[in-house]
């Protein structure tokens, strides 16, 4: 059978009880679930380190015993306490990368739609060539002359984040900027900050919400395979990703210096990927728009 | 990201109704070449003012804090740093065109040649992951879609939300510790490919990049086909078939897929380009003799040379198999 899909003009349920009808889905409760989880694992976690992630404790990738719960790492550091330490980082980059990216390109997009014209046209055509280079090739090539400063990490993550969101958002508002509430605060002369920040945000809530999710996902993927390769978080600074790297080559003797920090940040990701896909299903659903 | 953009760029590129076909195909063509042109360009400023116009002197980033004044005069001029830049960023794109990308640093060769092993280790390595990727997508697609909602498509469903969300590291470490080190240990964990040798001179070293790779595209590719497919198993002629009382094998290889098919071939495209960049990662991870590994071994040298040419070549291809998919898409809108 043809199912008929109503289109944008369709009703759109009132933003305030959005996050109520999101979490109706187990999957996207699931997902809040294990990003909170993982979010105050990584902010506790330093505190509960029995001893300093960079301290040499044992011989390199000892067994079990002496005071390391886990055994040591490839410089024979403790791997519980540097598995606590090692998402802090990670946490606070990737949440302010991904505001950063979200509230930009959410920028871009909302003034590229209500704008209209040459500016729309300038916005997109800049959007384009940003998306013509793939994120962690630019934060690799920034890095390779400045140096990998976090501040630097987290905007080069956020600018790569901003184009993808900035093409969504406008897709999203242009419907919205040809509606009658908006037309008639055009009409009265509202100034156009207002109409975007009163008018037109509060009406693509849903989409900025799945989007944020999946930003989040692409945030924690992007800083944690850089720390990966080493343009990261620098040792001896304890973070998940270059805890899979400097003790990859012990895999066989203590694998579990690879196996909880790479789950550790699996959590993560996941966790926000079932945020944004149940979120989205829901939205689709309820709002009649295809998921 | 990818198929929105895709579809949101071929709709909005869609070219005005013309009467002959030929011209509806030359229009897309034309305004691409056109852009890709303008794109590349924007591409190479990037690349150059990212490295050699930087603020802050790049010969001591190349020759570390610990150089004297005489080396880094030496270098600026070896470099030609020490002329304006404008005339410095002339004479590098014109290398460039001409395919002359100076030497490495660290080793003293031509970059050019260092670099031609590599993009041919890591051209084979996407190129048999392609082979595999494509039809395997297509039937997880397919299958996916003739069960939709059942079991297996929601067990299918489960598996790629995890692996789409599972950095490559991440999935590639798990593959090593399964078939390389802990569990079995039938496989080598490393990549080592000797120089000179073809890749698939050694194919047990290729088994578990590969493996990673395929895993990773079959993962992206089967989802779309699959949508494709749940569209084109919704619409008139294919209910209008059910009804006729076709065979389910009928309906679907002779009506549903060539129409399936057809959305994804532009899907394919972007994973190229999206292997591209994927590929830093696994190359690292299997020390696999590719471009990839080279660049990360380049920025840890501090080869400015060896840097600028990869980043340029890597972000051509990426735009190249981009541009690709969206001249596709549009074909496909237009026929």
């Amino acid at each position: 059978m043809i199912r008929t899909r109503p289109r944008e003009q369709g009703v759109q349920a009132p933003p305030r009880n959005l996050t109520r009808r999101i979490l109706t889905s187990p999957r996207t409760r699931l997902g809040l679930i294990m990003l909170l989880v993982m979010i105050l694992f990584s902010v506790l976690g330093p505190f509960f380190a029995p001893h300093s992630p960079t301290a040499v404790l044992a011989k390199p990738y000892a067994d079990p015993g002496d005071g390391l719960l886990l055994g040591a790492d490839s410089l024979g550091r403790d791997i519980l306490s540097r598995i606590l330490s090692g998402g802090a980082n990670l946490t606070w980059m990737a949440i302010a990368a991904t505001f950063g990216g979200v509230a930009l390109g959410t920028a871009i997009g909302l003034i590229a739609a209500y704008a209209g014209g040459i500016v729309d046209t300038l916005l997109m055509r800049v959007v384009d060539v940003m998306l013509t280079f793939p994120t962690i090739i630019m934060a690799i090539l920034f890095i390779s002359m400045v140096g990998p400063s976090r501040l630097i990490l987290v905007v080069l993550v956020a600018i790569g984040l901003t184009p993808g969101m900035a093409r969504v958002m406008r897709g999203a508002a242009r419907p919205v900027i040809r509606r009658e509430h908006v037309m008639w605060a055009r009409t009265i002369g509202l100034s156009s900050s207002r109409i975007l920040m009163r008018e037109v945000l509060p009406s693509v809530t849903s989409p900025l919400l799945v989007e944020t999710g999946l930003r989040l996902m692409w945030s924690v993927v992007g800083l944690a395979s850089l720390s990966f390769l080493g343009f990261g978080v620098q040792p001896p600074a304890s973070d998940w990703g270059l805890m899979v790297s400097e003790n990859k080559d012990g895999l066989a003797i203590q694998p579990l210096a690879v196996f909880i920090p790479a789950v550790c940040v699996a959590l993560f990701t996941i966790g926000g990927n079932l945020f944004a896909e149940g979120a989205a299903r829901v939205i689709g659903r309820t709002e009649g728009a295809r998921s | 990201m990818a198929t929105e953009t895709m579809t949101e760029k071929a709709l909005e590129a869609a070219p005005p109704p013309s009467r002959s076909r030929r011209a509806a195909l030359a229009w897309p063509i034309a305004r691409r070449a056109l852009t890709g042109v303008v794109t590349l360009w924007c591409i190479s400023v990037i690349v150059f003012v990212a490295t050699q116009a930087m603020p802050g002197d790049v010969a001591h980033i190349i020759l570390g804090p610990g150089a004297s004044s005489e080396q880094v005069a030496q270098l600026n001029q070896n470099l030609g740093l020490d002329q304006p830049l404008l005339s410095q960023y002339l004479d590098w794109l014109g290398n460039v065109l001409t395919g002359n990308m100076g030497d490495s640093i660290v080793s003293g060769q031509p970059v050019s040649e260092l670099l031609s092993e590599r993009i041919f280790n890591s051209a084979t390595l996407t190129v048999i992951a392609m082979v595999f990727i494509i039809p395997l997508s297509l039937v997880i697609g397919l299958l996916a879609a003739v069960f939709r909602d059942k079991l297996l498509d929601r067990a299918y469903l489960g598996t790629s939300l995890i692996v789409t969300a599972t950095p490559d590291f991440v999935i590639g470490s798990l593959v090593i510790a399964l078939f390389g080190t802990v569990v079995f240990k039938v496989l080598p964990p490393v990549s080592l490919i000797p120089p000179g040798d073809a890749p698939w001179e050694h194919p047990r070293q290729l088994v578990m990049p590969l493996a990673v790779m395929v895993l990773v595209g079959v993962t992206y590719l089967s989802r779309l086909v699959r949508v494709s497919f749940i569209d084109v198993l919704e619409s008139e002629y294919v209910q209008l078939a059910i009804i006729k009382g076709l065979s389910m094998r009928r309906i679907l290889f002779l009506h549903a897929l060539p129409n399936a098919l057809a959305p994804s071939i532009p899907a394919a495209s972007i994973m190229a380009a999206y292997t591209i960049a994927g590929s830093v990662v696994i190359e690292y991870l299997f020390a696999y003799p590719g471009i990839g590994s080279a660049l990360v071994d380049a920025v840890a040298g501090h080869d400015l040379p060896m840097v600028q040419a990869i980043i340029m070549l890597m972000a051509a291809a990426f735009f190249c198999f981009n541009q690709l998919a969206d001249l596709l898409g549009t074909l496909n809108k237009s026929r």
